[in-house]
């Protein structure tokens, strides 16, 4: 008997430690890059966030364009990608005939499985010569980027947001019928309401892949350290910086500059993401809840 | 017009711009399919399965092996070139990618595993075990180049080099949050009459796990595993700087080792027209392999539910 006692404290053990290396790898992560980037952070300080200037030969490094680029071309993919996605979503949940509906689904839920890599060559090689043709220039910057991160998180909103339509109970989408409602009524009226924290959260969630996103945009930022006068110059993001200069910086102060906007984009996702999950997907409770509480309600309504 | 009508045209209106909207974004999701497709199909042939890297062709070169190609006749000059001629492949790339991402799941599907035994088994409803829920799902989510970075930070600057190694450890980080959430959600599923059932007959708890709840989980486990190699098969920023790139057959773990991801976009983003199709080719592999392996997983859970839907109906009665 002693001797399973033993192993299943050392299987109990086992695991809790397993277990323990998710948050250890966490704080490993902030504490190692904040580590590396003290260097940085000692010469610049918070300069750093605002200083334009970014010259490795000089020794100056100044984060703003990089972190501005993130930004806007952050914002350029969700003015895109959302009003777009959702009326997919709309598409699909609603007006799309019913055999359509699960291939289609399918489908969509496949694209959102394509490595990011294959949408930032399909950029270079299709998409900025199309907007070359269009506006000039040489085709790269923040607007190309941010277009190719819209079709990037496109398929991924899409499918939460359908899913969360969809979550839906049917009674209340007939009792709005049986009022006279046309079907958007519905949609804008009982099953948004319904559906909104997923919704939201989906958005919010989608907003931070597409900020820590490196490959679709890297092919196409063309990687300039300056604020560009329009959305259609070249530019540069956090994780483009990243991903081009990593293996060619030369001196500790490069190196840690590059660590400082690691951090800044550690920082930035990490709350990102968890203002997504923790105030809006919050499933674990308040979902089932509301589920259950509904139930309850439709429970009562019948048997009046 | 009266309010009515004026509701119907709105209704109209909105659902012909939803599926306007609809129609615009499958086109270009379809587009780039499409392309990719089209150009990995037109750039696939056997022998980039069967050489490695090599240096790019001159455009006098390339005409010649096109010309071959395409079953025209070549001059006698034309053919001794032909006979010189160094064709690049990606057979470096894949071994180099399915070591990898084979390496990856050696490490982080047991580490997962166990972890997410801890958090259904033991932890339960814990505090300690819904803040390790949480932060998997936020590390999910985490950018996947800081991943990069920080291991070159642990893994790539002691020890002098870029390697195999730190590529794995940067997949394997990805890979643990993925596969601990779906242990925890399969094993979940799993009744708690068998559990009930297991620990009534003397079984210790470690006995009951290994033994009653995940063979109960399996087919779920098997999917989630699944899932997070096709997600780490196709990341491309944590490999750039831990396991670089070679144009060599490298089976040392301990060198730099090519990765089809980061392969592509080398061979994507250089000048040399051959080169660059290798990148479409590339490209083509890696989804088929990603999308085949998701469609693989798809087609388990499935049956997996099916199976579940039969077990209830057999209760019910």
């Amino acid at each position: 008997m002693s001797s399973y006692a033993l192993k299943e404290r050392v299987f109990h053990h086992l695991t809790k430690f397993f277990a323990f290396l998710v948050l250890f790898f966490l704080v490993a992560i902030f504490v190692v890059l904040l580590v590396k980037a003290y260097p940085a952070i000692e010469a610049f300080g918070f300069d750093f966030l605002t200083d334009e200037k970014w010259a490795p030969n000089l020794g100056i490094f100044g984060g703003f364009p990089a972190i501005y680029g993130s930004f806007i071309s952050t914002l350029i993919a969700m003015l895109l990608a959302v009003p777009v996605a959702i009326g997919i979503a709309i598409f699909l949940s609603e007006v799309a005939p019913s055999r359509l509906k699960s291939p289609m689904g399918v489908s969509i839920e496949l694209l959102a499985a394509i490595p990011s890599v294959v949408y930032g060559m399909w950029g270079l090689f299709y998409f900025a010569p199309l907007m070359r043709d269009l506006v000039g220039g040489n085709g790269l910057g923040l607007f190309t980027a941010g277009f190719i991160l819209s079709l990037m998180i496109l398929p991924f909103i899409a499918a939460i947001t359908r899913d969360s339509l969809n979550t839906t109970p049917q009674i209340l989408k007939e009792s709005a019928y049986a009022l006279g409602a046309t079907k958007w009524d519905v949609i804008k009226d009982v099953m948004i309401p319904y559906a909104k924290a997923g919704i939201i959260g989906s958005v919010i969630l989608a907003l931070g892949r597409a900020f820590g996103e490196t490959m679709a945009v890297t092919f196409v930022m063309g990687n300039v350290h300056n604020v560009p006068d329009s959305i259609f110059q070249a530019a540069t993001s956090i994780p483009a910086t990243l991903a081009n200069e990593f293996n060619e910086a030369d001196t500790e102060l490069y190196y840690s500059s590059l660590f400082f906007l690691a951090l800044i984009l550690f920082i930035i996702s990490f709350a990102i993401i968890s203002l997504a999950k923790f105030h809006f997907l919050k499933r674990r409770k308040k979902v089932s809840d509301r589920k259950h509480k509904w139930h309850k309600l439709v429970k009562q309504w019948r048997r009046k | 017009m009266s309010a009515t009508d004026r509701r119907k045209v709105i209704n109209k209106i909105v659902l012909a711009t939803s599926t306007l909207f609809a129609v615009i974004g499958i086109f270009f999701l379809f587009w780039i399919l499409f392309v990719l497709l089209k150009n990995g199909f037109e750039a696939l042939n056997l022998s980039i399965f069967f050489n490695d890297g090599a240096p790019p062709l001159s455009v006098e070169e390339l005409e010649i092996l096109n010309k071959s190609r395409e079953g025209l006749e070549l001059s006698e000059f034309e053919q001794e070139e032909l006979s010189w001629i160094e064709i690049s492949g990606l057979r470096h790339a894949i071994i180099g990618q399915l070591m990898l991402a084979f390496g990856a799941t050696l490490v982080g599907v047991p580490i997962g595993i166990l972890a997410g035994t801890y958090v259904r088994e033991y932890g339960a409803d814990s505090k300690f075990a819904n803040l390790i829920r949480d932060l998997s799902d936020v590390m999910m989510s985490a950018p996947s180049i800081v991943i990069g970075t920080f291991v070159y930070a642990i893994v790539v600057s002691p020890t002098g080099g870029f390697s195999g190694y730190a590529g794995i450890v940067a997949l394997a980080i990805m890979m643990l949050p993925i596969i601990l959430r779906t242990t925890d959600d399969m094993l979940g599923l799993v009744s708690n009459t068998l559990r009930e059932a297991a620990i009534a007959l003397g079984a210790p708890k470690y006995k009951m796990i290994m033994q009653v709840v995940y063979r109960g989980a399996k087919v779920g486990i098997l999917t989630g595993i699944l899932l997070a190699v096709a997600r780490i098969a196709g990341e491309t920023a944590p490999l750039l700087f831990t396991s670089f790139n070679t144009n060599f057959f490298e089976t040392n773990l301990t060198e730099p080792i090519a990765s089809l991801t980061v392969t592509m976009f080398n061979y994507a983003t250089s000048p040399y027209e051959d080169w660059q199709q290798l990148g479409w080719a590339a490209a083509l592999i890696l989804a088929g392999f990603v999308l085949g392996l998701n469609i693989v997983g798809r087609v388990l859970l499935s049956m997996k539910h099916i199976s579940t839907k039969k077990i209830f109906k057999k209760r019910k009665r």
